[in-house]
């Protein structure tokens, strides 16, 4: 199976990082959450509703819908929390990329571990840009809600494409597919990581550095 | 075509596009109330949440989308479409969106209605949620008021577009197959709205023709009469009651059926059918209606509410409305370059061309006056005093030309230079004890001082 990839590029400046990312990633999660799975007899089961809400950003000018879930909003906010304090502690280009995973498990037999199949990956590229005058954050603020208006559109063309989704699991098997752990709704199962891209010139220049030193130093 | 869809499932998909229809123009006319929406998620399926979305029901909207429908359902050439517009207190109106919700012939003869269909539209929900705070109306709707407010119209049959002006943009929020068409959902809306929003749409003349064409009358005459996108209480509408949408017939289906994952594989076999539906909760009507503003029954108004017309929302901001900011940012900006910056006097000195015809000839720098001529560039100039005409002010002394020297090269504040500012820094610090107990003793002269002032 072919994991199906996106990649989406934004340049925000740096107070802006947390609320992009969170409006990339709510949205695509908004589209792969479902309600709780209630397996009853017979082999049937229904689904809870899911609830949304409007989100307004302080520091764009706009506005996303997420999933009414305290839990997954939670869990979205910490991680975006540490990728914007890891791009600041970077202290390098301010270049980072936040990676949303979506994934099955696929039962090994002992001793093996699960393995864990991605099947979807949404990949947001930051760009943190420095603005001196609050004219030019006026303008950002704009320009970045007008940015973020184009991605949710990409995401939406890409979600009604209507492409590979794993099929609705029985009741044994729902736990490989969708997180169930979550009271109010079900996402498929997923996972955020992110790093830190350093400017390859810098990496260069620092062996090249230390190659010399060394050379000198003998 | 329709042979090979069974009865049960023609009558699932029917009602599956109908209620789509519905929670589709609901989805639509709540995202241009002008507020946030929330509502709540449910880990235990009702009856009436249609497509596992909590979507509320505003009566009066779904009774409008059911009088435009009048018991049809979108079709090949028939089309629902929600119309939004702007209309200001002056009441001039634009036309901002179009949403349309077509079917288009391309079935999908394989494609499992209950199952399959269901949790597609469901996507295709959830998407319309996203697109309708993206376009350029969402956010004037968010700020109408009593500038201008946002209006709604329903109508069933052929896309009426003309209203949008030229180059308007389209935007297609997805598609869904169904064995008897495609089931399409898209919006076009104006581009040009970004100098309506700067200009508050004042009477002011259009600029480029933007906004000539939308002034004049319709081309057609519009048989729907147009909503405010907000609604009236429960309390204004006595006599009148929008029947709910839910009757024990029109439960939504919520209940799935698992199998095995190999089986559903085999294609054409029915993977899941639904069983009957879980007891429908009567009046399970979603929450009641909330009061936004009070609309007068002719439906249009002036709102209360006062518009805060903060940001404008592009990027030409410099119209009326961010003329102050804006000069605070220039002046700050003349003050700094006056105040703190360290300018030898010889270089500030822009040589202002003393040759006009005029008896004001002469130029700004005056005999006797060590700031200001730099020397080289006026040689060939004669000094002579600068009389200004008219001036004759005996209270400040000084004339023009002095004022003028004086005050365009500032000497460098004593306290921001280090060494002086350190020293005074710790001769300050070590005459606070002294002063405050000076002040101390003063106490009650100062505080009949202050009560004179009350």
């Amino acid at each position: 199976m072919n994991c199906r990839s996106e990649v989406l590029e934004v340049s925000v400046e740096g107070r802006q990082v947390e609320e992009a990312m969170l409006a990339v990633l709510h949205t695509v999660l908004l589209h792969r959450s479902t309600g709780k799975f209630h397996y009853k007899k017979e082999g049937t089961y229904s689904i809870g509703t899911v609830g949304t809400q409007d989100v307004d950003c302080d520091f764009i000018d706009f506005t996303y819908v997420r999933v009414s879930s305290e839990e997954l909003d939670r869990a979205l906010r910490k991680v975006v929390g540490e990728f914007k304090d890891a791009l600041r502690n970077s202290g390098g280009d301010g270049l980072g990329q936040i990676s949303l995973e979506f994934y099955q498990k696929k039962k090994s037999r002992w001793p093996f571990s699960d393995e864990c199949i991605p099947w979807e990956v949404w990949t947001v590229k930051v760009h943190v840009v420095a603005l001196a005058t609050e004219q030019e954050r006026q303008i950002c603020r704009e320009k970045v809600g007008e940015k973020l208006c184009e991605k949710i559109i990409n995401i939406v063309e890409v979600m009604n494409r209507h492409e590979y989704l794993p099929k609705m699991p029985t009741q044994s098997e729902v736990d490989n597919v969708f997180d169930t752990g979550l009271k109010d709704v079900q996402p498929y199962l997923y996972k955020i990581s992110f790093q830190i891209t350093d400017a390859l010139g810098t990496s260069v220049t620092t062996t090249m550095r230390r190659l010399i030193k060394d050379t000198l130093a003998l | 075509m329709e042979t090979d869809l069974n009865s049960q499932d023609r009558k699932d998909l029917d009602k599956f596009i109908k209620f789509f229809a519905l929670k589709t123009v609901q989805v639509i006319v709540q995202a241009r109330l002008g507020e946030k929406i929330c509502t709540r998620s449910s880990s235990s399926p009702t009856g009436s949440d249609w497509f596992n979305l909590a979507i509320k029901d505003i009566p009066e909207v779904t009774h409008e989308a059911k009088k435009a429908l009048a018991g049809q359902l979108p079709a090949v050439g028939r089309s629902m479409c929600v119309e939004i517009s702007l209309k200001t207190s002056e009441g001039d109106s634009m036309e901002l969106e179009i949403w349309c919700l077509e079917m288009n012939e391309k079935c999908d003869k394989e494609i499992k209605v209950s199952y399959t269909v269901y949790n597609r539209l469901s996507l295709l929900l959830k998407s319309l949620l996203a697109i309708t705070r993206v376009t350029p109306a969402y956010r004037l709707s968010r700020k109408q008021g009593h500038e201008y407010v946002i209006l709604y119209r329903i109508y069933f049959g052929e896309v009426q577009l003309n209203g949008l002006g030229e180059g308007f943009q389209t935007v297609r929020v997805g598609t869904v197959g169904t064995p008897v068409g495609t089931i399409t959902l898209s919006c076009a809306y104006r581009i040009n709205l970004a100098f309506m929003s700067t200009r508050q749409f004042e009477r002011t003349p259009p600029i480029m023709g933007i906004i000539i064409d939308h002034f004049v009358d319709r081309p057609y005459p519009s048989s729907s009469p147009m909503h405010p996108c907000n609604y009236r209480t429960a309390g204004e509408d006595a006599g009148v009651t929008y029947p709910s949408v839910e009757d024990s017939q029109e439960v939504c289906t919520t209940s799935f059926s698992t199998s095995p994952p190999s089986q559903l594989m085999v294609p054409g076999k029915e993977g899941g059918v639904p069983l009957a539906p879980t007891q429908p909760t009567h009046g399970a009507q979603a929450d009641q209606e909330r009061l936004a503003t009070h609309t007068p029954s002719d439906g249009i108004h002036c709102a209360v509410t006062p518009s805060s017309s903060e940001d404008a929302e592009t990027v030409s901001n410099s119209s009326e409305g961010r003329a102050s900011p804006h000069d605070v940012l220039e002046t700050i900006f003349v003050r700094k370059v006056g105040a703190f910056v360290n300018k030898p006097i010889n270089q500030v000195n822009p040589p202002e061309s003393p040759e006009t015809a005029s008896p004001l000839h002469g130029s700004l720098h005056s005999n006797g006056s060590s700031g200001g001529s730099s020397g080289n560039a006026h040689d060939d100039f004669v000094m002579i005093d600068f009389k200004p005409a008219f001036s004759k002010d005996d209270i400040l002394p000084m004339d023009l030309g002095t004022f003028y020297r004086e005050f365009q090269n500032p000497p460098q504040l004593s306290s921001l230079s280090i060494d002086i500012g350190a020293q005074s820094m710790a001769e300050d610090l070590d005459s606070l004890p002294e002063r405050l107990a000076v002040h101390e003793k003063n106490v009650r002269e100062f505080d009949a001082f202050v009560e004179t002032l009350q």
